[in-house]
């Protein structure tokens, strides 16, 4: 398979790669998908209170190069939204900005799943908002 | 620079020699073999004939019992299918492995919707069939035994010696698909008691699109349906123009081969083993998939946990491996060889295959376990499932969102 230039400077400069301590209130984590299905998300985000900017992202992924680009895209993207700006972040913004084949499409998909599951933990921590729902796709 | 090749599995380079032996038979010597009244086609037909003898000194046949197809895929095509039609009078019951080549099991899965019954052994965790169980399945109707000799992703070397002895003792034939044995482990249809089978030119640094099918003449003399009719070509087995050049070359594979293999094989070995010792000395948590002890000497299969096999190949991507992970497969499924062999879908994502060649050498076996370590490495450090498994998670226990 051929990769996007994209897709191949992320996966050779992965951004944002890490994990923050998940117990802390300011931390939202999101961790989707199974090692039987072949990819694993983990993005994490680091969000101020008082303004709803999110300061920081960091993310580990178990996955193909398409699914490593995607999830590190993300954590880019994540910094310096507002947790709501956020919410926005749709999956064929990744296509496009990767040029990913139809093939990786679920890459995309899971790291928008990602991104929601890292805010509804946030938002659970916090006590506003709706309570997390389990992701399912 | 030019990926370093350790697919050899998939497919070998042409030999320069076996090269050598085949031009003439594209330009001056183009006859037809089948030709019989001109000196074109006899010295066609002298190519083939050395050719058949070739052949049939590396596997310990006949000449007489070598027909020539367009690779293994016909030949086992033509060896289950012809014995299905022959013998359909006598039975309509195959024995097959869930680990074969889908040449054999697409085979096979056609023959059932005609109305044939198909019995698929499974494997044991060393990728090796279990001889009770394969008597077991034996019944009265059973015509053919289809097992491989080593398979094609984990070279793992079935037991082929005694699967050929019980089927004599239970009178049913024997097919082997011996596509990625010939050429590389001593292959004896006699002491093996084949009665069919399945080699390939391109397998053994021969050309593509040319192979044979062994079939038995004595003790006892096996008859196919042909699956090709025209010209009556090859005993009437398989009709069609012989490919000259592609014989040719065919014939120089085996006889290379079989003069080589005494220290090829020993060299191979080496450098298999070396690859394997220096990427478990340096790496944790590798498993080699397949028995060890059972197989072919040049190749190592392996999975990394916690690192995806897609991922890991875009990092080596100056290095021709192939992986059983899903997202390398056309059918988005991981290896069903490897699952096979009990192995969860996470742990087939995480394995590579590496075939080590003739031409191949110890510096680039350095190379690739160092590539090999180092990309490990990098992918480890953003895997979340190496961070939790460093964390001591039980990853089985964990509540995974399947998709």
């Amino acid at each position: 398979m051929a990769y996007s230039d994209k897709v191949v400077d992320h996966y050779n400069n992965p951004r944002n790669v890490g994990s923050f301590d998940k117990s802390r209130a300011d931390i939202g984590t999101g961790m989707v998908g199974a090692p039987e299905c072949g990819d694993v998300m983990k993005l994490q985000i680091q969000v101020n209170a008082s303004t709803g900017v999110i300061e920081d992202a960091k993310f580990k992924t178990f996955g193909c190069g398409s699914a490593i680009a995607s999830s590190s895209l993300a954590t880019e993207w994540l910094k310096g939204k507002t947790v709501d700006q956020a919410l926005e972040i749709k999956n064929t913004d990744i296509v496009n900005e990767l040029s990913l084949p139809p093939v990786k499409i679920h890459c995309s998909v899971l790291a928008e799943d990602a991104i929601k599951a890292a805010i509804d933990d946030y938002k659970e921590k916090q006590g506003a908002g709706a309570p997390a729902e389990a992701v399912t796709h | 620079m030019k990926p370093i090749y350790f697919d050899n599995h998939a497919t070998t380079p042409v030999d320069p020699r076996v090269l050598e032996a085949m031009l003439p038979y594209f330009t001056e010597h183009f006859g037809n073999a089948a030709s019989r009244n001109h000196s074109y086609g006899w010295t066609a037909e002298d190519a083939v004939e050395k050719a058949r003898k070739q052949i049939a000194s590396l596997i310990g046949a006949t000449s007489k019992e070598i027909v020539f197809t367009s690779g293994a895929s016909e030949s086992n095509n033509l060896a289950i299918k012809g014995v299905a039609e022959m013998y359909a009078e006598k039975g309509n019951h195959i024995i097959t492995a869930a680990t074969e080549h889908k040449a054999t099991l697409d085979t096979c899965k056609h023959l059932e919707k005609k109305g044939c019954r198909i019995t698929y052994l499974p494997v044991k965790g060393d990728g090796l069939i279990d001889l009770d169980m394969l008597r077991d399945a034996i019944t009265d109707k059973t015509i053919l035994v289809s097992i491989m000799y080593a398979n094609n992703e984990i070279g793992v070397v079935q037991p082929i010696a005694e699967i050929g002895k019980l089927c004599k003792e239970k009178g049913v034939l024997f097919h082997t698909d011996a596509v990625q044995a010939c050429g590389k482990i001593p292959v004896n249809v006699i002491a093996d008691g084949v009665d069919l089978l399945s080699l390939s030119a391109h397998k053994m640094y021969g050309p593509k699109g040319v192979g044979a099918l062994y079939v038995r003449r004595k003790g006892p003399r096996v008859q196919l349906t042909a699956q090709m009719d025209g010209g009556g070509h090859e005993r009437g087995m398989r009709s069609g123009t012989l490919n000259v050049p592609g014989i040719a070359g065919l014939g120089a594979a085996c006889e290379i081969s079989q003069n080589d293999m005494p220290t090829e094989s020993v060299r191979l070995r080496g450098l298999r083993d070396r690859l394997r010792a220096t990427l478990e000395a340096n790496l944790e948590e590798v498993y080699i998939n397949g028995s060890m002890e059972h197989r072919l000497p040049h190749n190592l299969n392996m999975s990394f946990a916690y690192v995806e096999g897609e991922s890991l190949l875009m990092g080596i991507n100056d290095i021709a491996v192939s992986s059983g992970s899903a997202c390398t497969s056309a059918t988005l499924e991981p290896s069903y060889v490897l699952k096979a062999l009990g192995l969860g879908d996470d742990m087939a994502h995480t394995s590579i295959r590496f075939g080590i060649g003739r031409f191949n050498t110890e510096e680039e076996v350095d190379y690739v376990a160092k590539k090999m370590i180092d990309v490990v490495n990098k992918l480890r450090e953003l895997s979340p499932l190496w961070e939790m498994f460093k964390e001591g998670i039980d990853l089985s226990k964990v509540q995974w969102t399947a998709h």
